[in-house]
C-alpha cells in the first residue's frame, strides 16, 4: 500500500492561468454516506467519532453499488475536533478499549481518526493500494482524492470526513483559562491577549462591508430563513433529526451576540456527524448503482493575511481570484452555474464566496440585496440549496453532499425545481484558504 | 480591564521588551525591507530569515471592529460586552493590531480615526501596546 502522511501541496490548483483542469470529467462521485448525527458523543462506543466513520464509509459503498474489495484507496481528515477536546490526562474508557481494535494512538476513534485504525476495524477493505491523509476539511480531502483518481494512485476511492463532540463550549478551556500566554500566542490571530472567539475576524470583514457598502444585519435574515429551511429538507442533517425548528426572522435578529454583528446563529452548531463520498473514474462510472457526477474542476486559495487577518479588502481581492480559478479550470463561465453551495460556516462569509463567484451576476457590495429576492430551491436563483452548517449542523459537507445529490436527482424534498441542476459548486471553508470543487451532470 | 500575563518567547521577546520601555517595535526582514506582524520565523515576502526590530511612531487608524459579547477567554468574561478594534499603523498601513480600545464604550468605535499608542500591564506585569483613540 502506498501510504501518503500528508497530501502534497503541489496537488492544489492555488494559481490563476493553470487552464482546464487535466481530469476533467474522468473522475466522478458516485455514492455518499453518513451516519446519523447527534449534539454530543453519549459515551457509547457505537457512537464515537470512528463507529460513525465506518458507518459513513460503508453507506457510500452500499450507495454506490461498490464491493468493499474493490475499493483500492481511501483519502480521510484524520482531524475530527470540533474544539471541545477530550479533557487533558482523562483516561481511555475501557469500553472503547473493549469494542475496537487499537491502533497505537489511543486517541484514534475516539477524538481523531487514522487510515492505520480504520483499516484495523474495517476488514472488509482488502484491496486497499492508495492511502492518504487531507485534513482539515472535507473541501481539501475531497479535491486531494479528486486528483488521486485523476492521477491513477487509485481508480475506487473512498472519502470520509468525521466530527466528534464532546461536552464544553467550542474553544473555551485550555489556554482560554490559563492566567498567562506564550508571548507568539498572546499575539495571534485565533487565541491572543484580546479574547477574540473564532468568529471575530469574520464579524469584523462584516462590519466594514456593512459601513462601506450600507447594509446591515438584519438583511442577512432571508438567507439564514432559506438555508434553515433547506437544512430541514435535509433528511441526513442535525436541524432535521433532532430539531425540526424553522428559524424565523424575529429569532434570528433576537439572538445574542457572540461578536458583534455575528449572532449565536451566524455560528454553527458543533455536532457528532460523518460523510463519506465514493469517488471513481468515469470508465467505471457507468456499472455502479447512481447515476456519474463528474467533477470538472478543483481550485483551491493559499493567500495568507498580510497582518493579523484578513481585511475586506483582501478577502474581495481573493474570492474575485478563486472565482477566476474555479471557472478557468472548469472550462465554463459564471452563467453556466446552476446553484452554488459555498460555505456558510461562519454565514457572515457566505456571501464573499457568492460575490467572489459573480454568481447571477452579484458583484462585490450585493449580495445582501440579492438576499431579499427569490433565492429558494424553488426558484430560478438558488442559494446554498444544501442549508450548509447552518441547515444542519456543523460539517463543512453537506454543501458537497448536496451538490452530488442534486446533479444525481435525488435530493429529494431538497430537489431545486426552477432551474434544472447541471452545474454545482461547493467548497471551503474560510475566503482565504478554502478548496472548491465544480460538479457537472456532464464531463464537458 | 486586565488582560492574561504574557511570557515572552524568543520568537517574541524584543517586541515584549520594548512594551516595558513603552515603545512599540515591529519585526523588520532586512532582505526585502518589509515589515512583519504577528512576528514569525520566516520573511512571508522573501522567505528571509534575519531580521531586525524598528521603533514605531505609535500613531495609528481603527480599520474596523467587533463586540465581544461570549469570548473564550475566562479572564476578560467579567468586562463583557468590550470592543475589539483592527488598528493599522501609520507608519505602515498594512500592519494591524488588535486593541481593547480603553476609554471608548463598546459598540461606539469612531472607526476610520485615528488612535495613539499607550502601554497597559497584564496580569504579570507585562506591558502591552493598546490603543486610545485621539480627541
Ligand atoms: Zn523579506
Amino acid at each position: 500500500m502506498k501510504y501518503v502522511e500528508a497530501v502534497p501541496e503541489d496537488i492544489f490548483r492555488s494559481e490563476e492561468g493553470l487552464g482546464v483542469w487535466e481530469h476533467r470529467g474522468k473522475v466522478v462521485a458516485i455514492g455518499i454516506g453518513h451516519a446519523p448525527t447527534a449534539r454530543r458523543w453519549d459515551n457509547n462506543p457505537e457512537t464515537c467519532v470512528g463507529a460513525i466513520s465506518i458507518y459513513a464509509l460503508r453507506q457510500a459503498m452500499v450507495d454506490a453499488g461498490v464491493d468493499p474489495s474493490h475499493v483500492d484507496g481511501l483519502v480521510i481528515d484524520p482531524v475530527t475536533s470540533t474544539g471541545a477536546d477530550w479533557p487533558r490526562g482523562k483516561p481511555i474508557p475501557q469500553v472503547m478499549l473493549d469494542r475496537w481494535e487499537a491502533s497505537d494512538d489511543p486517541l484514534d476513534g475516539l477524538t481523531k481518526n487514522s487510515i492505520c485504525w480504520l483499516l484495523k476495524n474495517m476488514p472488509e477493505l482488502t484491496g486497499i493500494k492508495f492511502a492518504m491523509n487531507a485534513s482539515n476539511c472535507m473541501s481539501r480531502a475531497l479535491v486531494a482524492a479528486a486528483q488521486a483518481v485523476g492521477e491513477g494512485e487509485t481508480h475506487t476511492c473512498l472519502v470520509l470526513k468525521a466530527w466528534n463532540n464532546f461536552e464544553g463550549r467550542y474553544y473555551h478551556g485550555g489556554a482560554n483559562d490559563d492566567g498567562s500566554l506564550p508571548g507568539s500566542a498572546a499575539l495571534a490571530a485565533l487565541t491572543n491577549l484580546w479574547g477574540t472567539p473564532a468568529c471575530y475576524a469574520t464579524a469584523m470583514q462584516f462590519n466594514e462591508y456593512c459601513r462601506k457598502y450600507g447594509k446591515s444585519h438584519a438583511m442577512m435574515a432571508p438567507f439564514m430563513e432559506n438555508s434553515r429551511r433547506n437544512g430541514l429538507l435535509f433528511p441526513e442533517g442535525y436541524w432535521a433529526q433532532h430539531r425540526p425548528e424553522e428559524l424565523r426572522t424575529e429569532d434570528y435578529l433576537a439572538a445574542p451576540w457572540i461578536a458583534e454583528p455575528a449572532n449565536l446563529f451566524d455560528n454553527d452548531l458543533p455536532i457528532m456527524c460523518s460523510g463519506a463520498y465514493l469517488l471513481t473514474t468515469s470508465e467505471r462510472a457507468p456499472h455502479l448503482a447512481q447515476p456519474p457526477v463528474y467533477i470538472l474542476n478543483h481550485a483551491s486559495s493559499r493567500t495568507l493575511a498580510r497582518s493579523i487577518m484578513p481585511t475586506l479588502e483582501e478577502v474581495e481581492a481573493d474570492t474575485a481570484r478563486t472565482g477566476r480559478k474555479i471557472y478557468e479550470g472548469a472550462g465554463i463561465t459564471a452563467e453556466q452555474l446552476s446553484f452554488e453551495n459555498m460555505y456558510d460556516g461562519f454565514s457572515l462569509f457566505h456571501q464573499f464566496h457568492l460575490e467572489g463567484l459573480g454568481f447571477r451576476g452579484v458583484g462585490f457590495g450585493e449580495a445582501l440585496d440579492f438576499y431579499q429576492t427569490d433565492i429558494s430551491i424553488q426558484g430560478p436563483n438558488p442559494v446554498s440549496p444544501s442549508g450548509g452548517n447552518i441547515g444542519s449542523g456543523r460539517s463543512r459537507f453537506w454543501m458537497h453532499t448536496d451538490c452530488i445529490q442534486q446533479i444525481q436527482g435525488r435530493a429529494g424534498a431538497r430537489q431545486i425545481t426552477g432551474i434544472p441542476a447541471e452545474v454545482g459548486v461547493s467548497g471551503g471553508p474560510m475566503p482565504l484558504g478554502g478548496n472548491f470543487t465544480v460538479w457537472g451532470e456532464a464531463p464537458d | 480591564m486586565p488582560k492574561q500575563g504574557v511570557i515572552p518567547d524568543d520568537l517574541t521577546a524584543p517586541f515584549w521588551a520594548a512594551a516595558n520601555e513603552h515603545r512599540l517595535v515591529i519585526q523588520h526582514c532586512t532582505s526585502c525591507d518589509r515589515l512583519q506582524h504577528p512576528p514569525a520565523d520566516k520573511c512571508a515576502g522573501c522567505s528571509g530569515l534575519e531580521f531586525d526590530w524598528q521603533e514605531m511612531s505609535g500613531r495609528g487608524y481603527i480599520y474596523s471592529y467587533g463586540v465581544v459579547h461570549d469570548g473564550p477567554v475566562r479572564m476578560l468574561q467579567e468586562d463583557q460586552p468590550f470592543n475589539v478594534a483592527i488598528i493599522t499603523l501609520d507608519d505602515d498601513p498594512d500592519i494591524q493590531m488588535l486593541s481593547h480600545l480603553p476609554g471608548t464604550p463598546p459598540g461606539e468605535v469612531p472607526v476610520k480615526t485615528s488612535v495613539r499608542v499607550i502601554f497597559e500591564d497584564t496580569a504579570n506585569g507585562q506591558k502591552v501596546p493598546e490603543w486610545r483613540v485621539v480627541e
